[in-house]
């Protein structure tokens, strides 16, 4: 029985620079407290080589100038903690979670997936790194002994039975995380390694120590032993970011959207999951200057919100971080936040990758992300409401549709390629003919005309500047509804126009003179007045 | 002079390689392969529509441009195939689109405001790839607008769906897009067609209006006889035969409870020319179940 102990050194220096992709491999101290008084709290070891000490002042951690200083963000710390949870479990579902720094892989089973115990090993370093953590990995029998290397020796550390003691005697004392008070006793007897902590003997440590004295010792030998404590695997898939400066510009935004996204999507990619919505949270700057502007408009004394919050719901679920920044950039730019943005939140909401397996003879289609961000890209020209599938209302009012969004037919048969058969789609298909219907075209909104009456009946028409004799009518067709909210009434007629010789191109009738047309007109009994509803073509 | 021709040729070539291949090589595009615009006298007349090329429909106002276009997209949509409208002038009808048999569901409805948003849209989708069928429907734009579309407008849109299986098509009131265009057709409305009056004979065109007695209750538009003319075409069907160079003519639209005349009523068929009848779109409407319409 093998165990893989995975260990984020300088874990809160790493969560930062993990946001932060430009800080890899610069000098990095973080800062904690409250202002004026921040510190150093943690320090790379790129710093601490430059002089940067722990609980140095941030104006004293300034003057070097070499060296990067961020505040300290839980925020971070908690989502690289979640993304190294992630990476355990992405090789097994046993996994226990020891410490913010540091989990326990169970490795049993897995050497038919991956092989043997240093190549899993190899793996997980391999993910660990894009997941943007820098980890040591050590795999042991026993669960403390993985724990131990994993602390105390860089890289991949595979420690063979019977070898722990040997293995871990080089380590650093500190490594067992005594309290302070047994570390400055093991100090002041020269005890400064594993080794040499396991060398006295343990009676007289006991006596000396008591029963952390010997667990201690048992530790240095590598001779603890405990079961795994599992922990249960989250759904939660969240990355956020605190911003120094405020920032306006999406160009600016973009890029730390991109960022935030790609650390997700490995997330996601590691538990072999994608995402079926993305949830945007901004936390938007309170200016004063602005508030002030809004006010001084009488009919706009609304204040800015603090929050700014958006849902990218996808059709079908993806993890492929540059076309959801591509997806996230169009809703923004569709509907910006009111307000510079100080904090972003990003979360996916998890669901099962897109398995489809398209028939040989069903004809092509777009790619579901492909049209996905096509629609976009036209929602972000057109506007939203003016793309999609249009669907027929139950009424007769004239043009009662709504736009529903437009979704492939594989999507809506459960991605197996089957066309929905319905027993309305079945009625439909039935009812339709082979021979082509007459097309008509609609004016939105209705033209306004003017009809000149002959024995009750239309005989002549003046709309857009035109003017057409009625040679032939055929009408009228009432229609009516809804008195109870917004009726219409109407009275339609079909009229073939003979336009006269006199008339005029126009936009929408641009025609040479004698020249015959067939529309519908109507007349609205509320309105008390003609209208063009449309022509045949 | 020819070694430095070839010279000059081998430079391109290698210039070019990896990128394009044989440049100076001919390729036959004239065989396409041409899918059916759902009116039979069309296709007949100009072997089908072509797909991974742009075909042009152009004519005035109430020519029959829209016949044409619902027609190919009830074809296009019973293929289960993803179609696409851009609709620049926002002047679609769903529910007469429904009627002629287009699975709205099927459909991806772009409204804009205007020739500018129609192209910026048209580009997206043909960019964006796997549509079956997309037109621009430019038949609102006046022509004197689309005239100004610069000619590598159309070039671009003609290169962009090649090598696809797309069906472009374009809707206009002139033709604009000129040799980019693989097939142009020309619409024209011959005639329209009442129904009876009272007293009349089937079919027979209804007394002027201001002759008395007229019940315009009982006269009904059944539909238009239209005329489709192949003004231009570099194509050659791979998978549907062409008739003839000449117009042919259709009828479409409405026809009232009494039976549709068919081809004999208003037309005669030939190698050139051939017409033939359709049923009211309200029609086969009301003949739907009832529990058909309320789903």
């Amino acid at each position: 029985m093998f165990f893989a102990a995975i260990h984020i050194p300088d874990f809160i220096v790493q969560a930062v620079v993990r946001g932060e992709f430009s800080l890899h491999g610069r000098a990095v101290a973080i800062v904690e407290g409250t202002p004026p008084l921040w510190s150093v709290v943690a320090a790379n070891p790129h710093a601490l080589r430059i002089g940067i000490e722990l609980g140095m002042a941030k104006s004293q951690a300034a003057q070097f100038t070499a060296v990067e200083i961020r505040h300290r963000s839980l925020a971070q710390e908690k989502a690289a903690h979640e993304a190294l949870l992630d990476l355990g479990w992405s090789v097994s579902p046993r996994v226990e979670d020891t410490a913010a720094d540091t989990i326990v892989v169970d490795l049993v089973g897995l050497g038919a997936l991956f092989g043997p115990e240093e190549k899993i090993a190899q793996e997980l370093a391999k993910r660990s790194a894009s997941l943007g953590l820098s980890a040591r990995i050590a795999a042991a029998q026993s669960i403390e002994v993985a724990i131990l290397a994993a602390r105390g020796l860089a890289g991949v550390t595979l420690i063979a039975p019977g070898e722990e003691a040997q293995r871990l005697s080089a380590l650093p004392v500190h490594t067992l995380l005594p309290s302070p008070e047994i570390l400055e006793t093991l100090a002041r007897w020269g005890v400064e390694t594993c080794g040499a902590l396991a060398a006295l003997p343990v009676i007289q440590l006991s006596e000396r120590l008591g029963q952390e004295g010997v667990r201690l010792h048992t530790l240095a030998r590598g001779e603890f032993t405990r079961s795994l404590v599992l922990a249960r695997p989250s759904v939660y898939f969240q990355e956020e970011m605190e911003l120094d400066d405020a920032v306006e510009e999406l160009e600016s935004l973009s890029f730390l959207l991109g960022r935030l996204l790609d650390q997700l999507c490995e997330r996601l990619a590691a538990r072999s999951l994608s995402a079926r919505a993305i949830r945007m949270e901004f936390e938007l700057e309170r200016s004063f200057e602005k508030e002030l502007q809004s006010c001084a408009h009488p009919g706009q004394q609304k204040l800015i919100p603090r929050k700014f919050e958006k849902v990218l719901v996808l059709p079908v679920p993806m993890r492929d971080s540059k076309l959801l920044l591509k997806l996230v950039r169009l809703r923004l730019q569709s509907d910006p936040p009111p307000a510079a943005i100080i904090k972003m939140i990003l979360s996916a909401e998890p669901d099962r990758p897109r398995t489809t397996q398209r028939g040989l003879f069903l004809p092509a289609a777009p790619e579901p992300e492909k049209l996905e961000l096509t629609m976009a890209r036209l929602a972000n020209l057109v506007g939203d409401a003016n793309v999609g599938s249009p669907q027929l209302m139950d009424t007769h009012r004239p043009d009662a549709i709504r736009m529903e969004r437009f979704r492939l037919a594989q999507e809506i048969a459960g991605g197996r390629g089957k066309k929905s058969s319905t027993p309305t789609n079945r009625n439909r298909s039935e009812l339709r003919v082979a021979k082509p219907a007459n097309g008509f075209r609609l004016f939105r909104p209705g033209l306004p005309a003017r009809v000149e009456l002959r024995n009750g009946l239309p005989a002549r028409v003046f709309f857009q500047g035109q003017r057409g004799e009625v040679v032939a009518a055929s009408g009228p067709w009432r229609t009516s509804g809804d008195w109870w909210q917004e009726p219409w009434d109407q009275a339609e007629w079909d009229v073939e126009v003979q336009f006269s010789s006199v008339a005029q191109k126009t936009k929408l009738l641009a025609e040479p003179a004698r020249v015959r047309g067939l529309y519908l007109i109507y007349y609205d009994a509320r309105q008390l007045g003609w209208f063009l509803r449309g022509a045949y073509d | 002079m020819r070694s430095a021709l070839a010279t000059l040729r081998s430079h391109v070539e290698l210039s070019l390689a990896g990128r394009i291949v044989a440049p100076f090589g001919y390729r036959d595009r004239k065989s396409v392969e041409t899918v059916s615009s759902g009116i039979p006298e069309i296709d007949a007349l100009a072997g089908g529509l072509p797909r991974g090329a742009l075909t042009e429909i152009y004519g005035p106002a109430c020519s029959g441009r829209t016949t044409v276009l619902l027609s190919t997209l009830a074809a296009r949509t019973a293929q289960a195939e993803v179609c696409a409208l851009v609709d620049a002038r926002d002047s679609f009808d769903p529910r007469s689109a429904e009627a002629a048999g287009v699975e709205l569901q099927q459909l991806l409805w772009v409204r804009c405001r205007g020739l500018d948003q129609s192209l910026r849209a048209a580009d997206l989708l043909i960019q964006g790839g796997g549509f079956g069928f997309i037109a621009l429907d430019l038949s609102d734009i006046a022509p004197e607008t689309v005239r100004h579309v610069p000619l590598n407008a159309w070039f671009r849109f003609r290169r962009a769906v090649e090598d696809t299986s797309t069906v472009l098509l374009l809707l206009e009131q002139e033709s604009n897009a000129k040799t980019c265009a693989s097939l142009v057709l020309q619409m024209k409305r011959k005639a329209a067609r009442w129904s009876a009056t009272p007293k009349g004979a089937a079919n027979e065109r209804p007394a002027e209006i201001s002759r008395d007695p007229f019940f315009p209750h009982a006269c009904l538009l059944e539909g238009a006889d239209v005329q489709a003319e192949m003004i231009h075409t570099r194509m050659q069907s791979i998978n549907m035969p062409r008739a003839g160079k000449g117009p042919v003519s259709i009828t479409a639209g409405f026809s009232g409870s009494a039976a549709a005349g068919g081809a004999a009523d208003f037309g005669s068929n030939s190698d050139t020319a051939q017409s033939f009848s359709a049923q009211s779109i309200w029609s086969y409407l009301h003949a739907m179940p009832v529990e058909a319409k309320l789903k």
